[in-house]
């Protein structure tokens, strides 16, 4: 028992940070239909940027961490506004290849920048534990799941009731449309860079907090598709549930059966989801289909 | 010699000649002519990096088989080079097969394997058919991994070196007869498979498929055949890296494997065949000529030296991203600019 509830808690903290990621490519490819594949090295930025600020610079961390999220939005806005945007409107294979590219680019300069050995830093987040009957839980990994939910929350209601937001939808939804209501796209898609970025530098300080700073963080932008992909590829709530969905059942079957099997499980479920139901649980029914 | 501003066939056998110009044949005699020569004159850094092209070429027109001209994305040439490289060597070690026996059944496997796994191509297109064979690029990385009772896990592999008459066939002299005779075979069938009807279907699959199959062509059939010829010759490149380097491991064959590949096609150019094998010397060229200027630099300016390792992984994502914003249809298409140039000079009027 004191097992399923330590493996449910940090399953449940990686899930988080699992749907952090996904919410932002959930974002960009609801705006623009770009598959992002730098989701992963936004989150390697966002971990080494708050080992910047503050275990180079020594900032305090609630500074830290807004300097980590702006220079992240930053980043995104320039590869907007660089490389996605002479490309808008090519087909698939490019959109894909450009921002592979673009991953390639990102994980060069930040192994040239702070090299590949791992670093540390005094965690931000409070250290210990807390006993719940017989387990023993960290406080971090605790700490994370209600920062994420909390910003994921704040992500939905931006959709709901800012104006960006609502156009971001508009845009989902009809881009010409959109755009004879005098929406401006470029800006749409900049903004949504913009969040994904903020979300994935969120999810990148929590990594640091919760797993340390190393460059196999990346990595973990590849766990995004299969999130996505059973939530919903245009789904923030698919992207959380499925986030934590993805998150318990790695943590379940790495706990209980061993053999690495936590690592491909993901991708079977994957498989499955797109041979039965493409459009995830909870994604618009439209799919090309042949 | 008369001045031309296009082409014309005046006979029907000119217009189905594969190099119907005289300008053509002879530009072929003079490569020809290279590769015929280069082996004599150069070394065995160099002769390394030809192999490794050569490999890279058969692999490379593989997927543009796929990808360029069928129109299938496809993330999984990591893992159809891996069946196609452990089942080379398995087949060997395990069956005391000859190993040019084994290429060859590894070729016909992989193309199996290839059909498997091009099955979900027949409900999903474009981006989610992507991210199928993405997971299926994870679960081949994690059975050559995990799966250890038949590949030995993270262990290598390790072959015998391949004999032909005597010779052993892994030094990079003998290897490169071999490693070219594949690519030149690999790059004339593919030439003609597109002269076919099966190569123009697949085609007219990439291009619209709906139309395609109101014309006639069987989508389920044409896509698993495209999937199937693809992984052959996909297999054949992952077989061709076990017997020159005789030892195989996991390492050669990750997601990484299956970018750089794709790279390749989209720097060369997607649908074209002399694309392949120009995309394939450029990304096999490039961290190579980036060690040199390291190496060169080491003196001079260390700290510069100390970054290019890193400064490799950038530079390869650049090229991506500039080809495919400033030259989407890539090497083949700039070579196919100049030759233009030349062919209707001085009346440079042909453009596009």
């Amino acid at each position: 028992m004191d097992i399923f509830l330590q493996l449910t808690v940090s399953g449940l903290s990686t899930g988080m940070i699992y749907a952090l990621a996904a919410a932002g490519f959930v974002v960009i490819y609801k705006a623009s239909d770009v598959i992002n594949f730098t989701q992963g090295d936004l989150l390697l930025l966002g971990t080494y940027l708050i080992f910047f600020a503050i275990g180079q610079i020594g900032l305090p961390w609630s500074l830290g961490v807004v300097v980590t999220v702006l220079l992240a939005v930053a980043v995104a806005l320039a590869i907007e506004r660089l490389v996605l945007r002479p490309l808008i409107g090519e087909p698939v294979i490019s959109m894909i290849m450009v921002t592979i590219g673009l991953s390639s680019i990102l994980r060069g300069l930040v192994n040239a920048i702070w090299g590949p050995a791992p670093r540390s830093f005094d965690s931000f987040l409070p250290e210990g534990s807390v006993v719940v009957g017989p387990a023993v839980l960290s406080t971090g990994r605790l700490l994370s799941i209600p920062i994420a939910l909390a910003v994921l929350a704040a992500l939905g209601l931006f959709f709901r009731h800012t104006r960006d937001g609502i156009a971001m939808r508009a845009i989902a939804d009809d881009q010409q449309a959109a755009l004879s209501m005098g929406i401006s796209i470029p800006r749409v898609f900049g903004v949504a860079w913009a969040l994904a970025a903020a979300s994935a530098a969120i999810g990148g300080i929590m990594l640091a907090g919760v797993v340390g700073v190393s460059p196999n963080v990346a990595s973990i932008g590849l766990r995004v598709f299969p999130v996505v992909i059973l939530g919903g590829l245009d789904s923030i709530k698919g992207a959380v549930i499925g986030g934590a969905m993805i998150g318990l059942l790695e943590a379940y079957t790495g706990g209980y059966v061993g053999h690495g099997l936590n690592l491909v499980v993901p991708y079977g479920v994957l498989i499955l989801v797109l041979m039965v139901r493409p459009y995830g649980l909870f994604g618009k029914e439209i799919i090309e289909r042949v | 010699m008369s001045l031309e501003c296009g082409v014309f066939h005046t006979r029907y056998e000119s217009d189905m000649g594969l190099r119907p110009r005289p300008a053509q044949r002879i530009r072929l005699g003079a490569f020809a002519v290279f590769v015929l020569v280069f082996p004599f004159l150069a070394g065995p850094y160099w002769l390394d990096l030809a192999n490794q092209i050569a490999i890279a070429t058969v692999g490379a027109i593989g997927l543009n088989i796929l990808v360029g001209y069928t129109g299938q994305i496809s993330l999984g040439q990591g893992a159809f080079m891996a069946i196609g490289a452990y089942s080379a060597g398995l087949l060997t070690l395990n069956l005391g097969l000859p190993w040019g026996v084994s290429i060859a059944l590894a070729c016909v496997i992989t193309a199996v394997a290839g059909s498997f796994f091009g099955l979900p191509s027949l409900r999903l297109k474009g981006l989610y058919l992507a991210i199928a064979t993405l997971a299926a690029q994870e679960i081949v990385e994690w059975a050559m991994t995990h799966w250890t009772a038949v590949t030995g896990g993270t262990e290598a592999i390790v072959v015998p070196a391949p004999r032909l008459f005597g010779v052993r066939l892994n030094s990079t002299f003998a290897f490169y007869w071999f490693g070219v005779a594949m690519a030149a075979g690999t790059a004339l069938f593919a030439a003609n498979l597109f002269r076919t009807r099966m190569g123009r279907a697949f085609v007219a699959v990439r291009d619209q498929d709906i139309a395609a199959s109101v014309i006639g062509v069987n989508l389920f059939r044409t896509k698993l055949l495209a999937f199937a010829t693809s992984s052959f010759f996909v297999g054949l490149a992952g077989a061709m890296i076990v017997y020159y380097r005789t030892i195989i491991t996991w390492e050669r064959f990750t997601l990484e494997t299956s970018i750089v590949y794709l790279a390749m096609i989209i720097v060369g150019g997607l649908g074209s065949i002399r694309g392949s094998f120009f995309g394939a010397a450029l990304i096999t060229l490039l961290p190579a000529m980036i060690a040199n200027a390291g190496r060169a630099l080491q003196d001079t300016a260390p700290v510069v030296a100390g970054l290019l390792p890193y400064a490799q992984q950038a530079v390869f994502g650049v090229v991506i991203i500039l080809f495919l914003i400033f030259e989407p249809k890539g090497l083949s298409k700039l070579w196919g600019n100049v030759k233009d140039y030349f062919h209707v000079w001085p009346f440079a009027y042909r453009r596009g």
